[in-house]
């Protein structure tokens, strides 16, 4: 029913613009790690593969990696602990205060993320507001040092950053379960129990793995939370890569390092792609 | 919080230990909240149990700092342009992912996507090498490119959404009643996308007034007021930052509510 | 609440047609040549030729997957054919965008525009024709005066009934003075009787604009009481056009006879003009070899006095009955096993053996359709 010059109309503006912002640049980012700095400083046109096997022989890349999707994965389970839960119970038992309660999830959203990490560390600093607290009721006589500059710092505050958005696909998961599945169930002979986990959980499998998935991506990428609250002990693979383009001025290391976490998180979006896929029945 | 279940709840496998963990994860998110605007009335600074010696100093203090209110205009500057960019090239590519079959289109819907779940330090570097290769200097103008371009997959995402619930009798009856597609689309299209136009509208404002990964690659001379929080806290940790996004939160809050009374008041229109 | 048209509500394009017209005059308003149309491997329409006369009522009769939708979604401008043209007043329709088609439509749930109210539902077209104010703000007047509907000028089309919203979406057409309106079974979502008094209203309004309707219908009372001539479509292709008496009495086809009010099928042998069915035989223009009839049920009358010679004479047993109201339906078996349906009289209790007659002339051959259809009423 569109004519022709109506499809080329809404069609070819973001085209361009999405080649140019966004596939150009990605192309260039693939292009420069395998580029070379000279010792002039000055980047070097020749293709090399130099910046991707110092990846893989100095230890501090590979094993700042590895620790990134540890720090990123202990965010990702415990957002998930924390939002399950939540949505189940918001989605299922709430009631009328459903909608009151899923609005009190969202709000902290619209906390600036760069605020809330600043709240974690007034929160857990030496002279925090935790470590007064503790001395002010004589649980501790000094204050606890191993709350901020620690990945302990770095997985509190992802976590409190990422759980309502993991919660926000499970809830919507959840809530697109026909109530009456629950009720053949029991029908059926089920306990709540056997309900839960034969029927309720399997179909809430998508929003899982879409809430997982943001978590663990997002918080693997990120460089600011780190360098407030994580200490020489918290440093990520973001952090490493802010360093090369700054001070260090490695960019091609930098684009090596930034490329491969492109790979990384393209290869995990598209296996939760096709796990949500198969276990999606509708 | 005690459990007020009706028959039909009844049935569904519960727990008394769900309505305890709630209230946890409840308290989890808003402890750093509470604190924040606690001890922006704190005489004594940031930190230090209990609080005393309340003040307004630092809301004084706040409204005489140049620099943090240069920064505000500076992100409602760059909020506005990255908005309107992202909607007048989001909307055509929501049209485009709806109604137009061409080469390359799930590439394209995934490009577009991308920045909405790629950690916001590439999406920042990779802008950053075409600026750089393209000679263009570093100023609010590339914050907004940058702004702007990952936002479309914000506007893309809600106004596709918005289309799949338009009735496409809707636009055939308007090129049947001799509107040409033009008019169609500004007559009958547009305006019954609105909420998700307002909806992606706002969200783009918030985001962009929040975003920093992006921005701290493209930032020129002048800072946005999340890179001139950023700049303070490396200096030290002071109850101006607690003042000032006390009010940001308070203003966001009503922005919510008032857009969630606008939504209710629209919806029952939309429903035929 | 009566639909009303007067000379002055709406500019008529031509004289109204007179009763059960057929398109004799030289050029017809539209002329559908040899049209297809498949969706990919999936053939919806083969080879439609059909013509419209000006201020014609046709019907597009057809059940759900004839293609009688796209057919009117072709002529709007919503899909293009596959092959073949469309002419109106001799022009190509078929190449115009559907804004540049004097055509307009009422869509099957209306498609009314929920952010407008309805008078500017009603003058949609004509702002975006750009028309004088002042004459839209007169002409929306006039079609909401036509039907009734003057009163909810500032209500939004949710606050309104389905049959109001029926009415505006008929205004809102009609209002731009189209030379053919297309209806898609724009009845279908009323209860029963609002449907059969807006079917005489319809008709009626109709008549007095003089405009041209083609109505697409999957219901056949529906479309045996407001047509001049029936289209009857099946599975993509047109299997009879004719007007509503000469289909039902008339059929061409099996199927035709089967979809439209309730028939016996007999399958028979012809030889030297007689027709041979079981034990019945009778009198046919056909040639020699094997012949399928329809006999309708209600031409089968009990037998009284001396049988006529130009009737068919036998005896059959009564099965069972089904009440219909004024009549009753039997369904009764001959001796050598034929089931046949018959209709006669109300009576509580129709049993035992009867003389039964039609006439020769009532068994009308048609032509065998592929797959017998179980009958198409709804």
């Amino acid at each position: 029913m569109f004519s022709r010059a109506y499809r080329a109309a809404i069609t070819v503006p973001p085209l361009v613009w999405v080649a140019v912002f966004l596939l150009l640049p990605y192309a260039l980012l693939f292009c420069y790690s395998f580029w070379s700095v000279s010792s002039s400083q000055e980047i070097v046109h020749s293709w090399t593969l130099d910046n991707y096997r110092q990846l893989l022989r100095v230890n501090v890349y590979w094993q700042t990696l590895l620790r990134s999707m540890w720090i990123a994965a202990r965010v990702t389970i415990f957002s998930l602990l924390l939002g399950y839960p939540l949505a189940y119970y918001l989605s299922f038992c709430a009631g009328k205060r459903k909608d009151l309660l899923y609005q009190l999830v969202i709000i902290p959203l619209w906390v600036s993320y760069l605020v809330r990490a600043y709240a974690w560390k007034t929160i857990l600093g030496s002279d925090g507001v935790l470590n007064t607290l503790l001395q002010y009721v004589h649980l501790t006589s000094h204050p606890l040092d191993f709350l901020l500059y620690s990945p302990f710092a770095v997985v509190l505050t992802l976590t409190h950053i990422y759980t309502p958005f993991t919660f926000l696909p499970i809830y919507a998961a959840l809530e697109h379960i026909p109530r009456n599945l629950v009720e053949a169930s029991h029908d059926l002979g089920a306990s709540p129990f056997q309900t839960f986990w034969r029927v309720i959980f399997p179909l809430s499998i998508p929003g899982v793995l879409a809430g997982a998935t943001f978590a663990f991506v997002l918080s693997l990428g990120d460089f600011l939370a780190p360098l407030l609250l994580g200490g020489p002990s918290g440093i990520m693979i973001s952090n490493i890569v802010v360093s090369l383009f700054g001070a260090a001025y490695n960019w091609p290391l930098g684009a090596a390092i930034s490329f491969c976490m492109l790979a990384l998180v393209l290869a995990l979006l598209s296996l939760s792609e096709s796990l949500e896929k198969k276990w999606s029945f509708r | 919080m005690e459990l007020s279940m009706n028959q039909r709840e009844r049935t569904v496998p519960t727990s008394r230990w769900l309505p305890w963990h709630a209230i946890v994860v409840f308290a989890f998110l808003y402890l750093p909240i509470v604190t924040l605007i606690v001890y922006s009335f704190n005489g004594s600074g940031v930190g230090g149990f209990p609080p005393r010696d309340l003040t307004l100093n630092w809301y004084r203090q706040l409204f005489a700092d140049d620099a943090i209110w240069t920064s505000v205009l500076n992100s409602l500057l760059v909020a506005f342009a990255a908005m309107a960019i992202s909607l007048a090239f989001g909307i055509p590519a929501a049209l485009a992912l709806d109604r137009a079959n061409f080469p390359g289109k799930a590439l394209f819907r995934r490009l577009v996507l991308l920045p909405l779940i790629l950690p916001g330090i590439i999406t920042g570097l990779s802008l950053l090498m075409l600026f750089q290769a393209g000679n263009v200097k570093l100023s609010l103008l590339t914050i907004v490119l940058g702004h702007g371009t990952a936002l479309i997959s914000v506007a893309t995402t809600e106004v596709f959404a918005g289309l799949q619930k338009l009735d496409r009798t809707q636009e055939e009856a308007s090129l049947d009643l001799g509107a040409n597609y033009w008019q169609t689309f500004w007559r009958v299209t547009l305006p019954n996308l609105r909420l998700s136009i307002i909806g992606a509208a706002l969200l783009i404002f918030t985001l962009s007034m929040d975003e920093i990964a992006v921005s701290f690659f493209l930032i020129g001379r002048d800072n946005t007021l999340p890179l001139e929080i950023w700049g303070r806290l490396r200096r030290g940790i002071t109850p101006e930052i607690n003042a000032i996004s006390t009010i940001i939160f308070i203003f966001s809050l009503a922005a919510i509510v008032t857009w969630y009374r606008l939504r209710a008041k629209a919806e029952p229109e939309l429903i035929l | 609440m009566a639909l009303r048209a007067t000379r002055d509500n709406l500019a008529t394009v031509s004289e109204p047609a007179t009763t059960g017209a057929t398109p004799s005059s030289a050029s017809p308003l539209l002329d559908i040549r040899n049209v297809a149309k498949s969706f990919g491997k999936n053939v919806v329409l083969r080879n439609i030729s059909l013509q419209v006369a000006e201020g014609e009522f046709l019907t597009i009769l057809g059940e759900s997957g004839s293609g009688k939708t796209t057919l009117l979604r072709i002529i709007a401008g919503f899909e293009a054919a596959s092959s073949g043209e469309i002419l109106m007043g001799g022009e190509r329709l078929d190449r115009l965008p559907p804004y540049q088609r004097r055509v307009n439509t009422v869509f099957q749930h209306y498609a009314l525009f929920p952010h407008l109210t309805v008078a500017e539902n009603v003058g949609y077209g004509l702002r975006v024709a750009k028309l004088p104010p002042q004459e839209i703000a007169t002409r929306v007047e006039q079609a909401l005066d036509m039907v009734k509907m003057t009163a909810y000028s500032a209500v939004k089309p949710a606050k309104i009934s389905g049959g109001q919203q029926q009415r505006i979406a008929l205004a809102r057409a009609l209002v731009n003075r189209p030379r053919l309106l297309l209806l898609d079974e724009p009845l279908s979502a009323l209860d029963a009787n609002l449907r059969r008094q807006m079917q005489v209203e319809l008709k009626s309004l109709q008549r007095e604009v003089g405009i041209s309707f083609v109505f697409v219908t999957h219901d056949q009372e529906e479309a045996m009481v407001m047509s001049d001539r029936i289209a009857l479509l099946r599975m993509g292709e047109l299997e009879q056009v004719a007007s509503p008496r000469e289909i039902y009495n008339r059929p061409a086809s099996a199927y035709t006879a089967q979809f439209i009010g309730h028939t016996n099928l007999l399958s028979g042998e012809v030889k030297d003009g007689v027709a041979h069915c079981q034990s019945l035989s009778w009198r046919t223009g056909l040639r020699d070899g094997p012949g399928l009839f329809s006999l309708r049920p209600e031409n089968i009358r009990l037998a009284t006095g001396v049988s006529t010679g130009a009737a068919v004479r036998f005896r059959a047993k009564i099965l069972r009955q089904a009440f219909h109201g004024a009549t009753e339906l039997l369904q009764v078996e001959c001796a050598d096993g034929l089931l046949l349906s018959i209709r006669a009289a109300s009576r509580d209790n129709w049993s035992g053996d009867v003389d039964l007659e039609f006439s020769s002339a009532d068994a009308v051959p048609v032509r065998a359709s592929e797959i017998q259809q179980p009958q198409g009423k709804d």
